[in-house]
């Protein structure tokens, strides 16, 4: 290049450099790190002895014990159902694909208290099959079920969302190779396709679960908020917050955004883990 | 034959336990509510518990729903499976019979005083020292001053506090409606924020700190003194306000279906009980028995109260004036 010293391809000298990671630097300290900071101390400021009595309350264990239950359910169901869908729409073409795809954003233009409303309206004793599940003594909205519901319909979106323009992107010709070279459907799924996308996935299945563990519109909806029984920690951070429990609703705050902080540092974990013995999977998609 | 003896151990106790088990039911009934009576009923349910175990040798566990008073109904309609409710107006229980018949249509007379075993009022809560010298329901409309109520579409205490200032203004204007509606039209351009529930706006106010005046429940009002510090907030007490009387039924739809009737039944009578009462003044309801009233935490002031029924003729004509879509709150409020 024949670009004066330290100024790059693209003609940012350093004083721009200096700019744009300022700029950035400075959004994340007020956007980020100054309410999180802000959470855990106020979740200490009563000492850790009030901290760990808000955490291990039993309505707060409860809460914890059912916002898991949710993700465990939902995750894997819209990594399978992300997976199908952006498969059919990258690899196939057909009728109706344009709607499809528009369906699957449906949870994200729509606001979540509408999905909620939505589950009301069919599940709800006034609603489209209210009366035959009366008749059968079984609880939909209001109960675990209904809160499963509403959490796998706004979080759909996120695996398949992932996974579409990657897959569009690869295109078929690795899957035709492996095809001719004798696999079969589900060797070549999980021998070429999957090591292709396999980042998208896991940041997919990582947006899909946080939304998860912390959806609050449509979960407050269909939730009925009974103490201890169909709160979610989200719900449950707001039941304390006007019961005027400020240390133990920000303490169960703090739980939540460390459950966000987990599954971060598993993903940095299996992208390290990945860095240091890459072979297998490169491979796999090079020599195809 | 260590593990044996364990075993041997093991079964005698359970034998031991057995009849107990057979005759004790563990039994949980849920309980519906309006946002300000988080902390009365959690006292009420630990009261009732010990008694009816004393009574029956069963566990009863109280579970507690709380949120604005029409959302709560509406959820127990949709389907919430309530098997009491304690609502802040009669209306909202109801139209537990209007949509689904959950409950039959004289509800109320089931239970001593309208089924409404306490009461309350409608006063104002300001910041420490009254900065806006806000002394009656006249200050609140003056231009500038921030005031903070719920929505009454969704919350009970913001029904009354609209009906109280409507009152009011008749009051000061020879019962002209007109002028009444006039009134609360300037009263609600002044309010920033409506919330669901009357929780909701106490937060808002005291706790993020919005707001001149919060009109609320007077039980709210000393709470949030007892909460947050006597040396924040002034209650101030208007000239006249409305007697507030929440009301509380089972819902037998569900009792039938659950078989809980009796212990719900129980509950609610339970309410009446000169013990229940002192529990009620102490978290600043207006107990239905004068002897509780030495239990209270605060002495509640006197002021003119009028009901909803010689002012309004009853829930269910304000609710259709006022509160349905189409009601006299539509024609006001446009955000």
């Amino acid at each position: 290049m024949s670009a004066p010293r330290r100024r790059n391809s693209i003609g940012a000298g350093p004083g721009m450099r200096a700019a744009l990671i300022g700029v950035s630097l400075l959004f994340m300290a007020v956007f980020l790190v100054l309410p999180l900071l802000s959470v855990f101390t106020e979740a200490l400021r009563g000492g850790f002895g009030k901290y760990f009595a808000a955490i291990l309350d039993a309505d707060a264990i409860a809460a914890l014990r059912l916002t898991l239950l949710v993700a465990l359910i939902a995750v894997p169901l819209n990594m399978v159902f992300g997976v199908a869908a952006s498969w059919a729409i990258a690899k196939f073409d057909f009728w109706g694909k344009s709607l499809l795809i528009t369906l699957i954003d449906l949870p994200f233009s729509v606001s979540p208290v509408i999905s909620g409303l939505i589950y009301v309206l069919l599940f709800g004793a006034q609603g489209l099959l209210g009366p035959w599940l009366q008749a059968h003594d079984i609880q939909v909205i209001f109960a675990v079920p209904g809160i499963v519901l509403a959490t796998v319909f706004v979080t759909f979106p996120f695996v398949a969302r992932e996974l579409i323009p990657l897959m569009q992107e690869q295109g078929t010709e690795a899957e035709e190779a492996a095809r001719s070279l004798g696999a079969n459907g589900w060797q070549m799924f999980t021998r070429v396709t999957l090591p292709n996308i396999k980042w998208g996935l896991l940041y997919g299945v990582l947006l899909c679960n946080a939304r998860a563990m912390g959806e609050f519109g449509a979960v407050s909806v269909v939730s009925g908020h009974i103490r201890g029984l169909t709160t979610t920690m989200p719900l449950h951070v707001e039941i304390l917050y006007n019961e005027y429990n400020f240390i133990a609703a920000f303490a169960v705050a703090s739980l939540l955004a460390f459950l966000a902080l987990v599954t971060l540092v598993v993903k940095s974990a299996l992208e390290w883990g990945d860095r240091q013995n890459p072979d297998e999977v490169r491979v796999a998609g090079a020599t195809l | 034959m260590k593990t044996k003896s364990i075993l041997a151990a093991l079964a005698i106790a359970a034998m031991a336990a057995l009849p107990q088990a057979a005759s004790a039911k563990d039994i949980s009934l849920l309980n519906v509510s309006y946002d300000p009576t988080r902390e009365l009923y959690k006292e009420i349910n630990v009261a009732f518990a010990k008694q009816w175990k004393d009574k029956t040798g069963d566990t009863v566990t109280i579970q507690q729903s709380h949120g604005g008073s029409g959302k709560q109904a509406r959820s127990v309609i949709d389907g919430l499976k309530a098997d009491v409710v304690t609502l802040a107006l009669a209306y909202d229980v109801d139209s537990l019979y209007d949509n689904g018949k959950l409950i039959p249509l004289e509800w109320q007379k089931r239970l001593p005083q309208n089924a409404a075993p306490y009461t309350s009022t409608i006063v104002f809560l300001v910041r420490k020292g009254n900065p806006w010298k806000i002394k009656d329901w006249d200050d609140l409309v003056k231009p500038g001053i921030s005031v903070i109520t719920p929505n009454p579409k969704t919350s009970g205490g913001a029904r009354w506090n609209y009906l109280a200032a409507w009152a009011y203004a008749l009051h000061k204007n020879n019962n002209d409606d007109a002028k009444a509606k006039d009134f609360v039209k300037k009263l609600f351009k002044n309010v920033p924020v409506l919330d669901t529930g009357a929780r909701g706006s106490t937060t808002t106010f005291a706790q993020r700190g919005l707001g001149d005046v919060l009109i609320a429940w007077e039980n709210e009002a000393y709470l949030s003194l007892a909460e947050f510090g006597a040396d924040k907030f002034d209650v101030i007490v208007p000239t006249e306000s409305i007697l507030a009387e929440p009301t509380v039924s089972i819902v037998d739809k569900v009792v039938d279906s659950k078989g809980t009737r009796q212990v719900a039944e129980a509950y609610l009578n339970f309410l009446y009980t000169p013990e229940a009462q002192k529990i009620i003044a102490k978290n600043f309801y207006r107990p239905r028995d004068a002897a509780a009233s030495s239990a209270a935490t605060v002495k509640l002031p006197e002021l003119t109260l009028f009901t909803i029924d010689e002012q309004f003729g009853g829930w269910r004509k304000a609710q259709k004036t006022h509160f349905d879509d189409g009601g006299t709150f539509d024609d006001i409020y446009k955000p």
